[in-house]
């Protein structure tokens, strides 16, 4: 049993914790742009400093958790139906019906976003429809907009939104719906007062899936977003790959992980507490 | 330890964090008795029974099995084998290969293997259901393979965990003189906790009655219940009135059946006046409870012999009598 | 009833539309004459032909490939040992910091995972020399960050079933080893190949965390396929994108037929 803990214990220490050390080292180190690796290490603030004052990085900041927070609300609105409709549905089409749910993300995230770069061109499919429909004039250029990648966002991650919250809808005992109904609730009201507060666990979870990752993403403001929109992500990846500004970026990735210490921790417990329940 | 003594534990103390699950315990068991550890749960029988087995490890105390140090020896390798509460039969093999499970461990050959199986199966009465998988069995069933499993390797010492709990009322009931037959037949020692009087009483040669981790009597199933050790366990098994005696430094402890009901003062050599508060009537007999002069109340059951409505009603006054060894004097 | 029978229809009608119909028009035009995604041009395999003669293409595909596989043999192993023990060990120094870190990379943003390895592996190439950026490192990488998804399902089968099964073969004169050869081992089996396949698909389709450790020489095919499509709607993704799909339906069957296949 020790040689069991001490395998996967030893692994991540080294190739998980041990790195965040040195992100944390580097951050507080200054840019070389012209020695390999580009970072002479140090103890300054600077870099965070900046981060905190500088306009285009509040921005960065505010923007991804605007977008990652509308994005998350989005995915809740269309996926709590879509659980609740599958957890209600006849329980030989359920397993059906949820694997057509997970499906996607089996295929490649990297090829669903592109899927939605033809689709948002400005002659694309969408574009078409809505001007062939009427009910827009003259859509302009969905693509390289928020709109997009809200959509790309709701799109690459609903299945994460979708999972936790049909477990939870899934155990819920139908005989409490007829027990609120015996003592008087209208649908809305048991719905209100049953449903949604036992299913609680599972928005929380589902949120925290999309949210997550969702402030921290590339891809999609990359791919779907214009050169306008700002995501700490892509800042991030900016600052490393194209301005060589390795302190920097590592500052940015502090200050994201420092920011999502909360809804991370909180989402471990939830895992936690709903493992160790047998 | 006497000769035929084929567990003898000595000072055994088990601590979970905080909580004591057993608390000093010295006891011996017999070669070939049937011997029941009966309790509430929590008691600390489980646990006992696991450090026989060997899954938990005592704090203190020793553990001999057929006079060998066993303290600190693993499980697979003790000469005892468990059936346990679950059964815990692998899913994953038919009923031949669950059996044949520890034979295997044994590294015996496949055709002797082949041939205990069977017979195990053939003592269990499930000799042709070899192939099936435990999904494909009955609850009783399903405790059958978990005994002939546990009963091939020919354990020095069986133990069960709660053998009956999972069976439905009509079928425990059966299950019980199949075991006993078993036990009988086989000549083996079998220790078996359990937390239903009734089935510790009816089954086990002697029994260990716990509480808190302590065993607090040990003996034959008639004198725990005639002569119990203490109050608590005079209350734990069957019904007791429990009389303060010498203001209050003693008890006696006197049974429903011992104490009839008369219409009129009787000639016994006690007698007490009182009046029935309620009747549960159970079919085969009926209990009474009835309230005496001083305010207490004594609880008496009489056999329903005759098919007619019983003689006494509610509210009736009543004299109850009873003989002058009727009762137990209890110390504590 | 029949009012809440047509309301979840049309929920789940709209709902999987959404999901599906980008992935079927992205199949759809991958049989399209014209470069364009807008127009039907008439049906057409030269997109697929050209995929098939993209050399660069195809040695990133087997590139990937041989990472998926090693990576993910690797996360099996190591996510079986670590969801067995936080399944099975209740108390050691320093668990919940093991609980954390195995459930971490979970939900760590990949750009935040993918700077700080690629910082650790500039750190021990200055300090030990090595190893050099590429396949080793990809695969330490997309190692790490699948163990949480293996640890996970093996936890969560583990959970399901009774300690007391293993006693059971411990006290029929098992070894603890053996015990978990001949019972727990083949009773998880399932969740640990299903495991396998999902690190595997992982590796398969990472791109962000890729990019950090890759270094200049190695190109996977996702590395590929962003660097292609940051140019514009190109008909050969779409074919690729096929292909993938294809894949991951037979993935995804065999999975769903390994998991549900209850012993």
């Amino acid at each position: 049993m020790r040689l069991v803990i001490a395998l996967p214990y030893a692994w991540l220490g080294i190739f998980f914790l041990l790195p965040f050390g040195l992100v944390l080292a580097i951050a507080l180190g200054s840019a070389a742009p012209d020695s390999a690796p580009p970072v002479t290490l140090g103890l300054s603030l600077k870099n965070f400093a900046l981060l905190l004052s500088d306009d285009l990085y509040v921005a960065a900041w505010l923007g991804s958790l605007r977008i990652a927070a509308t994005s998350t609300l989005a995915a809740l609105l269309l996926g709590y139906p879509m659980a609740y409709a599958i957890a209600r549905a006849d329980p030989r089409w359920r397993p059906i019906l949820l694997m057509a749910v997970i499906l996607p993300f089996w295929t490649s995230f990297l090829i669903r976003v592109y899927a939605w770069m033809g689709l948002l061109a400005s002659n694309g499919l969408v574009n078409q429809f809505l001007r062939w429909s009427g009910l827009v004039g003259d859509p302009g250029t969905i693509l390289g907009t928020e709109w997009a990648i809200h959509l790309g966002i709701v799109y690459a991650y609903l299945p994460f939104m979708v999972l936790p919250l049909y477990a939870a809808l899934e155990k819920l005992d139908g005989g409490l719906l007829e027990a609120a109904a015996d003592l008087g609730a209208n649908p809305v009201v048991a719905f209100l007062t049953v449903t949604l507060p036992l299913s609680l666990p599972g928005i929380v979870a589902g949120c925290l899936l999309v949210f997550i990752p969702a402030v921290g993403e590339f891809v999609i403001p990359d791919l779907l977003g214009g050169t306008g929109t700002l995501m700490i992500g892509k800042v991030l990846w900016d600052e490393f790959f194209l301005n060589a500004d390795w302190p920097l970026a590592a500052a940015v990735a502090v200050c994201l992980l420092l920011l999502l210490l909360g809804p991370i921790a909180l989402f471990q417990r939830q895992q936690a507490r709903s493992l160790e329940r047998p | 330890m006497t000769a035929a003594a084929i567990v003898t534990l000595t000072g055994l103390a088990k601590r979970f964090g905080s909580v004591t699950a057993v608390e000093r315990v010295d006891l011996e068991i017999r070669r070939g008795e049937l011997f029941a550890l009966l309790g509430g749960s929590g008691c600390g029988k489980t646990t006992l029974l696991r450090m026989i087995a060997g899954f938990e490890t005592p704090d203190q105390g020793r553990i001999l099995i057929d006079g060998q140090d066993m303290t600190g020896v693993p499980p697979h390798r003790r000469p005892v084998n468990m059936m346990f509460q679950s059964y815990a039969l692998f899913p994953h093999m038919d009923v031949a290969a669950n059996v044949g499970y520890g034979l295997r461990r044994d590294g015996l050959p496949a055709p002797e293997i082949a041939r205990r199986v069977g017979e195990a199966l053939k003592q269990v009465r499930l000799g042709d259901l070899g192939e099936r998988r435990p999904a494909q069995l009955s609850g009783g069933q399903r405790q059958r393979v978990a005994l002939a499993r546990a009963l091939v390797k020919r354990p020095k010492l069986l133990l069960l965990d709660e053998p009956l709990a999972a069976l439905d009322r009509k079928l425990r009931e059966a299950t019980r003189f199949e075991l006993v037959r078993l036990q009988e037949e086989l000549g083996l020692t079998f220790v078996m906790v359990t937390h239903d009087q009734e089935e510790a009483m009816s089954m086990a040669s002697r029994l260990a009655v716990m509480d808190k981790g302590r065993i607090e009597q040990v003996g034959p199933p008639h004198e725990v219940y005639e002569r119990p050790a203490s109050r608590f366990v005079a209350d734990f098994i069957g019904i007791a009135n429990i009389l303060p005696l010498d203001g209050g430094r003693a008890w006696l402890a006197l049974r429903p059946e011992k104490i009839a009901l008369f219409a009129a003062r009787p000639d016994t050599d006690h007698a007490e006046q009182g009046r029935i508060v309620d009747i549960a009537y159970e079919g085969d007999r009926s209990l009474y409870r009835v309230g005496l002069l001083d305010g207490s109340l004594l609880q008496v059951s009489t056999a329903n012999t005759a098919r007619i409505a019983a003689a006494f009603r509610r509210g009736d006054d009543v004299w109850l009598g009873w003989a002058a060894d009727a009762g137990h004097r209890l110390d504590k | 009833m029949a009012a809440r029978a047509r309301f979840a229809f049309t929920v789940l009608a709209f709902g999987y539309a959404f999901l599906y119909l980008p992935i079927a028009l992205v199949i759809v035009y991958s049989f399209n004459d014209s470069r364009l995604v807008t127009v039907w041009a008439g049906f057409s395999t030269k997109w697929w032909s050209a995929l098939f003669a993209n050399e660069a293409m195809l040695s990133a595909a087997w590139l990937s490939l041989r990472i998926a596989f090693v990576s993910a043999t690797a996360a099996a192993l190591i996510g079986l040992a670590a969801g067995y023990a936080l399944a099975r060990a209740p108390r050691f120094p320093g668990r919940t910091l093991f609980g954390s870190l195995v459930i971490a990379p979970m939900v760590m943003p990949e750009i935040v995972m993918g700077i700080a390895m690629l910082l650790l592996f500039v750190g021990s190439d200055s300090l030990l020399g090595g190893p050099q950026r590429g396949f080793l490192t990809i695969v330490i990488a997309h190692t790490t960050f699948a163990i949480a998804f293996v640890a996970v399902v093996v936890q969560a089968r583990l959970a399901d079933f009774d300690r007391s099964l293993e006693e059971a073969a411990m006290d029929l004169g098992a070894t603890p080893w053996t015990a978990f050869l001949t019972v727990t081992l083949p009773m998880i089996a399932p969740a640990v190949a299903s495991g396998w396949l999902l690190a595997f698909t992982l590796s398969l389709d990472d791109l962000v965390l890729t990019q950090f450790v890759a270094g200049a020489q190695s190109q996977t095919l996702p590395m590929q396929v962003y660097s292609s499509v940051r140019l514009g709607v190109d008909p050969q993704i779409n074919a690729l994108a096929t292909l993938i799909v294809i894949v991951a339906v037979l993935a995804l069957t065999t999975s769903g037929w390994l998991t549900r296949r209850r012993i």
